[in-house]
């Protein structure tokens, strides 16, 4: 047991990881009903961004700086891929953000030259190594739970008690209504996507901490285990991807703590797949019927 | 028959001939390394599996994204079959040499001479990887077909990872070689015999849309609860589309496998689905002829056309934006103006024939785009 203890940190913290992006898929989800591909993307562009920021400045402009440049960048994806095709079927809009999410990579690939970019301890503070319970691991593994923590306490405090936050539960409840209640949905959804894009970046200026470099294909995988995050706590609620995370990234941590490391994808995509058959709607998600 | 060769059928026999023709002339004009053959060859591939997905989510409108991993089964398959025996023990470096200890080229040139034997030894494996992605798509459908739209796509995306992670385990490496590469296996021919494959394979998926289970799955596309209503079984019709368009996504992965000369679990990313996706969208969701066309523009501009995007100059025009990548990033522009601005895509939900219908006046967009 005492082997797995490193294990069992490292999950927690990387489930925060998750639980950060996890809650852009979740926002989006349960507003535009679309599975926001470029999520994951957008996340490893904060990376980029990051990288090449820290390199040239110091923290306290970089980081502001990570923080705006996503949020600016989910908002011009939600502008210009999403908003032409509010009336379009929900596949043209799914297509789309496999389209922008292709864009992403690319562009990215041009402007890196193609090459992963080393991470050379960008934010001093939380890469110091410090000892938790006879381990030593990076500050970062104890901040991301307490960060994740109060974004997320702010985050329901911001959708609970605020005027837009009352919007956005509108528009998810029902899209048409809440826009014959005078609900500018546009700017909902345009927030929803502000909102995700911040949370990624505090997400991915944490994950990528621990990594080497920042490659263009780095967004993929835990982009796609932040949904399986979502889907698994339920998509559309937000306490339900939070939860989802932390347990996606405790049993994918304690699976390569076991020796099985090579199955610690396939066991999130395993678990997506009993939950999606089993109980579609997630843990706390909600039951949706479908209308002919 | 005679009286329904009409205009335009002969104009799309003409066509298709020439096509096949030009295939000829190139392989007898060209050494086989010439860029010129791998684009026909690769987009060929292409061709294949893009079509294989546009009757899935095209012509039954099931939006599965799990293509990279049907194609890597028919990949490995076809590698694992064909891998001369003499050879097996280099590939199988670190495992012994395998498990597999025949190679089925080997054994029809045993019993079928040597010309003929190799080639139906390799499309036996083709097609045999195809059965085993259709019996694995079987498996997978039983779960998976249940659910709807999003949730399809991304459990089917889920279980491509999960081949993926499970093709590259070590401890199957007698079989699959782990995370090594499979190489060493033969190729079945030039650009014309890749030509005449797909075309046969293309030509049997587009029967099938013609055929009453075509009708029944474009109406389960348009409207599920009314194709319940007139009598279609749909989970029997949805079945029967994933596995089909499983065993023709099989097939193009064993051709894959060939025209790449090496398989390797790690190539098959969710990229390369979306990647054939958006050729789908591109060619137009339900149009057979899109696809196939819209492949050989992507895989000749990617390959060849544009390569000059990359390396400095294009079109006689140097710039030092023209550097590696540019040439993706301007074919992802695209993409996404023909996804924002232009849903039908290239050819809607029309075919070749129709282009060539005297009534309505088509732009001959198609054809020989080869």
């Amino acid at each position: 047991m005492q082997g797995l203890l490193p294990y069992l940190i490292n999950g927690i913290s990387v489930g925060g990881q998750y639980a950060l992006i996890a809650i852009g898929y979740t926002l989006v989800y349960g507003i535009l009903r679309l599975i926001n591909f470029a999520h994951g993307d957008v996340f490893m562009v904060a990376g980029l961004i990051m990288v090449y920021s820290s390199a040239s400045m110091p923290i306290y402009f970089s980081i502001p700086l990570v923080l705006i440049l996503t949020v600016v960048l989910g908002f011009t994806i939600e502008r210009m891929a999403y908003k032409p095709l509010r009336t379009a079927p929900r596949m043209s809009l799914m297509i789309s953000a496999i389209g922008v999410s292709y864009l992403i990579q690319n562009l990215a690939f041009y402007f890196t030259g193609g090459l992963p970019q080393p991470v050379t301890n960008p934010i001093p503070w939380i890469s110091e190594n410090v000892t938790v319970f006879g381990e030593s691991t990076k500050r970062v593994t104890l901040v991301t739970p307490v960060l994740t923590a109060l974004l997320v306490v702010a985050l329901v405090y911001f959708i609970n008690h605020t005027k837009i936050g009352m919007g956005m539960r509108a528009v998810s409840k029902d899209f048409e209504i809440a826009q014959l209640m005078g609900i500018k949905i546009n700017g909902v959804i345009s927030m929803t996507f502000v909102v995700g894009s911040f949370l990624a970046a505090v997400g991915s200026m944490l994950y990528f901490t621990n990594y080497p470099s920042v490659a263009i294909t780095s967004g993929g995988m835990p982009g796609l285990k932040a949904f399986v995050a979502a889907v698994f706590g339920g998509i559309g609620s937000i306490p339900g991807a939070v939860v989802g995370a932390f347990l996606i990234g405790i049993s994918e941590e304690l699976i390569k703590g076991l020796g099985y490391s090579t199955f610690s994808d396939a066991f999130t995509f395993a678990l997506l797949i009993i939950v999606l058959c089993v109980r579609p709607t997630g843990l706390f998600g909600e039951k949706v019927t479908d209308k002919v | 028959m005679m009286k329904k060769m009409n205009r335009e059928t002969v104009i799309t026999a003409v066509i298709l001939l020439a096509v096949l023709a030009g295939a000829f002339a190139l392989d007898a004009a060209l050494p086989s390394y010439h860029i010129a053959i791998k684009v026909v060859k690769k987009a060929c591939v292409y061709s294949l599996v893009a079509v294989s997905m546009n009757l899935l989510n095209g012509f039954t409108g099931l939006f599965s994204l799990g293509q990279a991993g049907f194609m890597l089964l028919g990949a490995y398959t076809y590698a694992i079959l064909c891998i001369p025996v003499a050879k097996r023990a280099g590939v199988y470096q670190y495992f012994d040499g395998g498990i597999v200890r025949f190679s089925l080229p080997e054994v029809f040139s045993g019993v079928l001479g040597g010309t003929i034997g190799p080639v139906v030894g390799m499309l036996c494996a083709l097609l045999i990887g195809g059965l085993i992605t259709a019996l694995c798509a079987y498996l997978i459908g039983l779960p998976v077909l249940r659910l709807k739209s999003d949730y399809l796509a991304i459990a089917t995306l889920g279980f491509a990872e999960i081949l993926r992670a499970f093709f590259q385990w070590n401890a199957l490496g007698p079989l699959t070689n782990g995370s090594n590469l499979l190489k060493n296996y033969p190729d079945i021919g030039g650009a014309a015999a890749y030509i005449i494959l797909v075309g046969v394979f293309i030509a049997v998926i587009l029967l099938l849309v013609n055929s009453t289970y075509g009708r029944a799955f474009m109406a389960i596309r348009d409207d599920e609860v009314a194709a319940e209503a007139m009598g279609i079984n749909l989970a029997h019709h949805k079945r029967l589309a994933f596995i089909i368009s499983s065993f023709f996504a099989g097939v193009g992965g064993g051709m894959l496998a060939m025209y790449m000369g090496t398989v390797q679990a790690l190539s098959f990313k969710s990229a390369m689905t979306y990647e054939i996706l958006l050729i789908v969208v591109m060619g137009g969701i339900g149009s057979i002829t899109g696809s196939v066309v819209t492949s050989f523009l992507y895989i000749a501009s990617l390959e060849w056309l544009l390569r000059g995007l990359d390396s400095g100059t294009f079109l006689g025009i140097s710039s030092p934006i023209f550097k590696n990548g540019f040439r993706m990033a301007i074919v992802s522009v695209i993409i996404m103006v023909v996804v924002l601005f232009f849903r039908k895509g290239i050819m809607g939900d029309r075919e070749l024939p129709d282009l060539f219908r005297p009534r309505r006046k088509a732009e001959k967009k198609g054809g020989g785009a080869q």
